[in-house]
């Protein structure tokens, strides 16, 4: 994939254009250009330090561009445009899960109905009606991790950040999440984008596979899933196709996680 | 079966082994107080230093009985808790705000850090000056007192509430007023309660210094006044009273931290 500009897709929902960021002589993002079509899981996968969480920081409001610009196109009115599920634990520990999950509601001034209706919903789809007036402390990683999650759909973005949301959690809880997070996606396609370093992540769960380059972070390639939907976590393990694919993107990546290495 | 009747057992022993350490916490000072009966009464420490528990109890009742004991008792703990609001109202806000703020906190913490180590006692003479005997004087040497921890600790306490938080904040689109309330009082909160703690302590020292120089009344001003007279079950006996305003405080203080704080861990 060459860094020549390319004519914006029609159904773009997110244009990326020329994208660079420096911090300070640090060279983290190098001219990245993508069209992520609305209603697309999208996923970035790269070497630790490939620039790809600053990318997402980019997107959700929490760093500013060096050069380049990011276009959404077709915002909702009254809605907010992106919402972020974060790495680790990020729920507030002084709030309940209850309070956590109408964190964004609030701070938008949403209704109190409308409020209420969308937590207690989110909750009901997340599995934590029953925790609602707990506090994280008082749940395992892999709870707070959903109660993390609702926050971010309950609030009704337009587009949903997450950066490597799972990536804390033991590989049974990490199963789980993934059929959960298909599960609830799969429901009503919000345009996703999603940071991992893991290869199956990324091809359990995306539409499209960004693979960036060891830091500056470049566009390697981006690669199809043609993997159909509603989606079995365990049942694509068997599929043969699973493996190519997870097998073909190793292959770009594997010089990258080197080169980031040495 | 097995793995059940071990943890039971476990179970039983941390309760007994509660239950033993309570035993111990009230026997320490019911034993103390009865040697020193005893010392008392056989004549072998000096009463007109030490003098029996007995013989303060018997103070302690008449100074009730007049009524003296109330009013002095009373007035302390309305210039302490006049003084407390006083201080720690502004400490809070200070503090918090030099918590988000760089600029600001570029300002005060030289200001805090030079005035912070010079003993709150030795400008009771200067607080005299200003504010004269009457009731402002104490009422601002606690406050004093209390100013500084209390500041001292929400700065601390927001400067350590992690980044992620704030960014979630951001992300969230979440106001300046907003960030003040849902993340970073609440994130302080926990170091605050200890500022609160720590300055409830240094606000009963300083009210009764300042009762005992420029008083007519309150706890301090009775200690001085029994030292005056030399009337050593009095001062004893004021000196008590301090000890249980300390203790319910401290008693009062974590009970309201279990209700301000449930999240906490420990709790």
């Amino acid at each position: 994939m060459t860094a020549a500009p390319r004519a914006p897709l029609a159904s773009a929902k997110i244009g990326i254009r020329n994208l660079h960021k420096h911090f300070g002589g640090m060279r983290a993002i190098e001219d990245v250009s993508i069209d992520i079509a609305e209603g697309t899981f999208f996923v970035i996968v790269g070497p630790s330090g490939c620039g790809k969480t600053t990318l997402l920081r980019i997107l959700g409001g929490l760093e500013q561009v060096t050069s380049g610009t990011v276009e959404v196109s077709d915002p909702s009115r009254g809605r907010p445009q992106f919402s972020m599920v974060f790495q680790g634990d990020s729920i507030f520990p002084w709030m309940t899960v209850w309070d956590n999950t109408a964190y964004g509601l609030r701070m938008r001034s949403a209704g109190k109905d409308e409020t209420e209706r969308a937590v207690r919903h989110w909750l009901d789809r997340t599995g934590l009606t029953r925790f609602a007036h707990l506090y994280p402390h008082q749940l395992s990683g892999g709870m707070r991790q959903r109660v993390s999650i609702a926050r971010a759909f309950a609030n009704d973005p337009d587009i949903l950040l997450m950066d490597e949301p799972f990536s804390a959690l033991d590989e049974q809880n990490r199963t789980i999440l993934h059929q959960e997070l298909l599960r609830i996606w799969e429901a009503d396609k919000k345009t996703v984008v999603f940071i991992t370093h893991s290869v199956d992540e990324a091809v359990t769960l995306g539409d499209k596979i960004m693979v960036m380059t060891a830091g500056p972070g470049r566009t390697k390639t981006i690669i199809d899933v043609p993997l159909e939907r509603p989606r079995s976590v365990l049942e694509l393990r068997h599929d043969p196709r699973y493996g190519e694919i997870v097998y073909g993107i190793w292959g770009h990546l594997k010089d990258e996680v080197e080169r980031a290495r040495g | 079966m097995a793995a059940i009747a071990i943890t039971d057992l476990g179970e039983r022993k941390r309760v007994a082994q509660k239950r033993r350490d309570r035993i111990i916490s009230v026997a320490s000072p019911v034993g103390l107080l009865l040697a020193w009966e005893l010392a008392a009464q056989l004549g072998a420490i000096d009463t007109r230093f030490f003098p029996a528990p007995s013989s303060i109890l018997r103070a302690l009742v008449a100074t009730a009985q007049t009524g003296e004991l109330w009013t002095d008792t009373s007035i302390s703990l309305q210039r302490l808790f006049f003084g407390f609001l006083l201080g720690g109202i502004p400490a809070l806000i200070l503090g918090i705000v030099m918590g988000i703020s760089r600029p600001i906190r570029a300002f005060v913490d030289p200001l805090i850090a030079a005035t912070y180590p010079i003993p709150k006692s030795s400008i009771l003479p200067l607080i005299l000056l200003i504010f004269g005997l009457g009731e402002m004087s104490k009422v601002m040497m606690v406050a004093i007192g209390v100013f500084y921890p209390i500041a001292i600790n929400s700065t601390a306490g927001v400067l350590q509430i992690s980044r992620v938080y704030l960014d979630v904040g951001k992300s969230f689109r979440a106001n300046r007023m907003a960030t003040f309330r849902t993340i970073a009082l609440p994130g302080a909160l926990p170091f605050i309660m200890t500022g609160v703690k720590l300055g409830a302590g240094l606000g009963l020292i300083l009210i009764a210094i300042a009762e005992m120089v420029g008083a007519k009344s309150g706890i301090g001003y009775m200690i001085w006044s029994a030292w005056e007279t030399f009337s050593v079950e009095r001062m004893y006996v004021g000196l008590f009273v301090i000890a249980i305003i300390g203790f319910v405080m401290t008693l009062a203080l974590n009970e309201l931290e279990r209700w301000l704080i449930p999240w906490k861990t420990d709790a």
